[in-house]
């Protein structure tokens, strides 16, 4: 009875929201509940919608570059509200050097243009129990 | 319980794992309901239903800001369907209430229809009782009005609003007469569109044939809910129905009613589960199928028999 909850989101000032919709529809296809939240979004608002829809996973888009600083931001706030077995996933323009400071920072895996979409579901799959 | 400890003394994340526990029908479950359910009883129920696309979420959104600014706290129950297909959802509503996420005084759950066997009616209702107990003021439930259940939900409301736009093709007649005659409060959103005013007599003709509403008129308001205009008139409408009830003794009737209904729901949900897993899940069905299509038996027998058996 319990599907596995997932967050879409974009943070920041990026508007650029076609890939983060593709995901969103290739995760419901996959049997997800899938709460989309839109475009320009502060990581507070997104922590805070993960915690009231109890989410297993938080995927976030990012084209505008500032995932450096937006990506870990929203794994802090997860923490600091008690949410402490969230996935978070990251997805956009993103370079490959940046990518280990992301994981570092508690993103789990990134997933660049080109993936299938069926890579994230495998992911998720494999991480959320 | 730790958790109902925590959810009563406000904590959004027990509220939250409380939610989930319900919807997930996890073992603990029922004995947060329980504990729970002496607290529950003070919310005050809007029910909020319409065709896709009426705007029901950005009106739920605007609604819940004029209540804030009227000192009431809001909890927002938004159902959306599962896909029959994939068994997954999109839940839509949230993003149109997004600006609320900074506002400790709102809580929102969004929740998925999840199949005819998921017991939806009983997990919102549960849902509603979890925040009442937590303590919200006011809580609305928005749901799409395309399935019984989803119907159902919103008729155990306190005050149950229809949110409808116009210029839908043959108008009022293309809407489901259930959801029409179930409205307490009537909306007419992107109010700035054409056949507003044609929308308008038409629901005013309807409420003249339908001889329910006796003592209280439903009132059509108008909005345009993306520009948050209309709203307050839309609130004030909700009041005036609150304070009809109360006067009237009749908010009584309704909250037995919808004990009565949410009992009787669980009742069928238990039966329907267990007839699935007991019976149509069997080999046995499956042989008895295939005995009536080649017209060895017939349904009406069949049925007789597995109720006989059931009911020893």
């Amino acid at each position: 009875m319990a599907n596995i909850k997932v967050l879409v989101a974009k943070p920041g000032l990026d508007g650029h929201d076609r890939g983060a919709k593709v995901v969103a529809r290739a995760l419901r296809d996959a049997g997800f509940e899938v709460i989309y939240t839109g475009i320009r979004l502060t990581p507070e608002q997104i922590a805070e919608a993960a915690l009231q829809d109890d989410v297993q996973v938080v995927a976030l888009s990012l084209l505008s570059g500032a995932h450096n600083t937006l990506f870990p931001k929203v794994v802090e706030l997860l923490k600091e509200k008690g949410l402490n077995d969230v996935l978070v996933l990251g997805g956009g323009v993103i370079p490959d050097a940046d990518i280990p400071g992301l994981k570092a920072a508690g993103i789990a895996e990134v997933f660049t243009p080109g993936t299938p979409t069926s890579k994230i579901v495998e992911c998720i799959k494999a991480n959320v129990k | 319980m730790e958790i109902v400890d925590k959810l009563l003394s406000h904590s959004r994340l027990a509220l939250s794992k409380a939610i989930t526990a319900v919807e997930n029908e996890y073992d603990d479950a029922v004995k947060i309901m329980t504990e729970i359910y002496p607290h529950t009883g003070n919310a005050y129920v809007i029910g909020i239903t319409g065709p896709p696309g009426a705007g029901k979420s950005t009106l739920t959104d605007k609604l819940a800001k004029e209540y804030r600014k009227r000192g009431k706290t809001v909890g927002i129950v938004a159902i959306d369907p599962t896909s029959p297909y994939s068994g997954g959802a999109i839940l839509g509503d949230r993003i149109r209430m997004m600006d609320l996420m900074a506002d400790e005084g709102i809580f929102v759950r969004s929740m998925a229809t999840r199949g005819s066997l998921g017991g939806l009616s009983q997990k919102a209702g549960d849902a509603v009782k979890l925040m009442d107990a937590y303590g919200m003021d006011v809580i609305i439930v928005e749901t799409v009005g395309v399935g019984q259940s989803e119907v159902d939900i919103v008729k155990t409301a306190d005050t149950t609003m229809v949110v409808v736009i116009p210029g839908m093709g043959d108008d009022i007649q293309a809407i489901k007469a259930g959801i029409l005659e179930i409205g307490d409060l009537f909306t007419i959103n992107k109010a700035d569109r054409e056949g507003t005013d044609k929308l308008n007599i038409e629901i005013e003709m309807m409420l003249e044939l339908n001889p329910e509403h006796v003592g209280w008129r439903p009132p059509i308001n108008r909005t345009i809910a993306s520009k948050g205009e209309g709203i307050e008139a839309v609130v004030d409408s909700i009041e005036a129905h609150k304070a009809y009830l109360i006067d009237s003794g009749k908010l009584s009737d309704i909250r037995k009613k919808r004990i009565k209904n949410e009992v009787e729901a669980m009742l069928n949900d238990r039966v329907n589960r267990y007839i699935d897993k007991e019976v149509i899940q069997t080999q046995g069905f499956d042989d008895l199928v295939v005995k009536m299509q080649s017209r060895e038996i017939e349904p009406y027998s069949v049925v007789d028999d597995i109720v006989g058996k059931v009911l020893k």
